[in-house]
């Protein structure tokens, strides 16, 4: 199941984390004022794989991706990005976080969002010009908001909130796609825009891994899981590791066998 | 016109200077929710100033500058330390440090020989903005004129040197600045620090502060980092507009109030003048209310009649 092998330096046991793996992590523990969320996760996302992490309420899902991609400071554990360290490969990864994240009050257009996404390519020192905003343009439309691009983001719908987002992601031009809950509170035409974009970015060859909060729908956009609940309950491949005892250990027991039979889950 | 130029320009120039470089800062403090570490941080540079003032024992601008500096820099260290002791918000955590620093300013005045030298407790509030004079001035040619440009007050070349420091930062990080403000995550994953960011931005903030605090004093510093940015948040909804409009409104204000300050009083019978500082702080404060009920979109009379409807 696991790409991981042992190796010993220094007469410790550590895991060698997989070099293949867009995103892998060893012995990942993560506190809030000495309250373990996440405790000693050992994971790799599968290369070219569309992964939905799951779990209840405080599972740490976004505790996890925040963790892993460095904005939270972890207890331990190794992170690695291609077999490279996060430090030197962060722009590999384009990540969305929660809606709720930012504050939508401020001062700046669709496309100026859009345009953030660029600003590595825009360098030090310098403006964004007509090629950058011709870009966040091109993205903008990708996602059906070309028509909301000097739209300020407060004024924009959720969705579409989400989607400028997704938008500024596709600018960074990343090989792994990593989203907070992209689907949550997104009405029909943002879903569909949004499973578009997942499609086509692995299409290209990209990772994707998202929080997703909707069991149903876990197996029409996903192909891997990754179940937590405070650790790693399982992970594989969706028709491998969905399956309905797993779910049991994952929620505790809360769902109900009508539930796990709506899911299409093997029992 | 003469005794315009000798003794009402230098004071305007330093009110607009002030003005401008703060009210620019603030912008980014407002849009980060950090708008008091103006306040903050032109109350704690008072006991570097007098420190600087003891070690020197003079009245010397460049060894009080530097003690300003040097208390910026310890205050910021100090809220960090107590945000992260005391498990308090940073808010909570600027107006711990700048009412104890700033006390500890007025007693090193009032306990030291530092008092009554033209550095006092009254000073610090409203500064010196109408000492500034321009003697050698004769016509308006010496505005092009380098030697007679030379002879300003130092206060007026220093806070011309700063001011025009922050708008090439300004300019030189605008999209480093917006990033961070908006979305630290982003940032960091983009190879753009947002605490290196963030501390270059409270670098200027003390720089801006202290410059400022010089020349024009405590009020008008807090007034300027507050009021003109969110006046003209107001007002706008792009962040390009705003700093215009905030650096039209802080440029303003800074002419409108020396003037309502030199000569409002008088036309209006009573005999003196008031404090230009305070004028200008009390301007800016009056735009800012002006805004809040007649904006366009935020306005509070916009908002109730759409409400009504």
């Amino acid at each position: 199941m696991s790409k991981l092998s042992v190796a010993a330096v220094d007469g410790h046991t550590r895991p060698v984390l997989d070099p293949e793996s867009p995103l892998a992590v060893a012995g990942l523990t993560v506190a809030y004022q000495r309250r373990p969320v996440l405790w000693d996760l050992t994971w790799s996302a599968p290369e070219g794989g569309r992964t939905a992490i799951i779990g209840p309420n405080g599972a740490g899902k976004t505790t996890f991706l925040k963790a892993a991609l460095g904005l939270i400071p972890r207890l331990s554990g190794d992170i690695a990005v291609y077999g490279r360290p996060l430090r030197e490969s962060r722009h590999l990864i384009a990540y969305v976080p929660q809606r709720s994240a930012v504050d939508w009050e401020f001062p700046a257009t669709a496309l100026d969002v859009v345009t953030m996404g660029l600003y590595r390519d825009v360098g030090w020192l310098r403006w964004p010009g007509r090629r950058h905003r011709d870009t966040a343009r091109r993205m903008l439309d990708i996602v059906d908001m070309a028509g909301f691009a000097d739209r300020q983001i407060g004024q924009l719908s959720g969705g579409q909130q989400q989607r400028v987002f997704l938008a500024r992601a596709l600018a960074q031009d990343a090989r792994v796609l990593v989203m907070d809950e992209p689907f949550a509170g997104v009405d029909a035409a943002t879903e569909r825009a949004i499973a578009k974009v997942l499609e086509s970015l692995q299409a290209d060859g990209c990772s994707i891994l998202c929080v997703h909060h909707d069991l149903e729908t876990v197996a029409a956009y996903f192909d891997h899981v990754l179940m937590l609940n405070g650790r790693k309950i399982a992970a594989g491949p969706v028709t491998e590791a969905f399956t309905a005892e797993n779910l049991q250990r994952t929620y505790g027991g809360r769902l109900a066998p009508t539930q796990l039979a709506g899911l299409g889950a093997e029992a | 016109m003469t005794t315009f130029l000798q003794f009402d320009f230098p004071s305007i120039l330093l009110g607009v200077l002030a003005a401008l470089a703060c009210g620019l800062i603030g912008n980014f403090l407002l849009l980060r929710g950090q708008s008091l570490m103006g306040d903050t941080i032109s109350h704690v540079v008072l006991p570097g100033i007098v420190g600087g003032f003891l070690l020197a024992g003079a009245v010397s601008s460049w060894a009080m500058l530097g003690g300003a500096g040097l208390a910026a820099v310890i205050s910021v260290g100090l809220i960090e330390l107590v945000r992260r002791l005391g498990k308090v918000e940073t808010q909570a955590a600027m107006g711990l440090v700048f009412t104890t620093m700033f006390a500890l300013g007025v007693l090193m005045l009032e306990q030291t020989g530092a008092r009554g030298v033209h550095l006092d407790v009254e000073h610090a509030l409203y500064g010196s903005l109408e000492s500034a004079v321009w003697l050698d001035a004769t016509g308006w040619r010496d505005l092009f004129d380098p030697a007679t440009l030379a002879v300003l007050p130092a206060s007026v070349h220093r806070l011309a040197a700063v001011t025009a420091i922050v708008i090439l930062f300004v300019l030189a990080f605008y999209k480093e600045l917006k990033l961070t403000s908006f979305d630290p995550g982003l940032a960091d994953s983009l190879g753009i620090s947002s605490r290196g960011i963030g501390f270059a931005l409270v670098v200027m903030t003390a720089v801006a502060a202290v410059a400022a605090f010089d020349a024009v004093g405590s009020i008008l510093v807090i007034a300027m980092f507050v009021c003109p940015a969110a006046t003209a948040r107001m007002l706008t909804d792009s962040l390009r507009a705003q700093l215009w409009i905030s650096a039209g409104v802080a440029v303003t204000s800074g002419i409108l109030g020396y003037w309502l300050a030199a000569f409002g009083p008088p036309l209006l019978g009573f005999p003196s003048s008031v404090s230009a500082a305070g004028m200008i702080a009390l301007v800016t404060g009056v735009f800012q209310m002006a805004a809040m009920l007649f904006a366009p979109h935020y306005g509070a009379l916009r908002r109730s009649r759409s409400t009504a409807m």
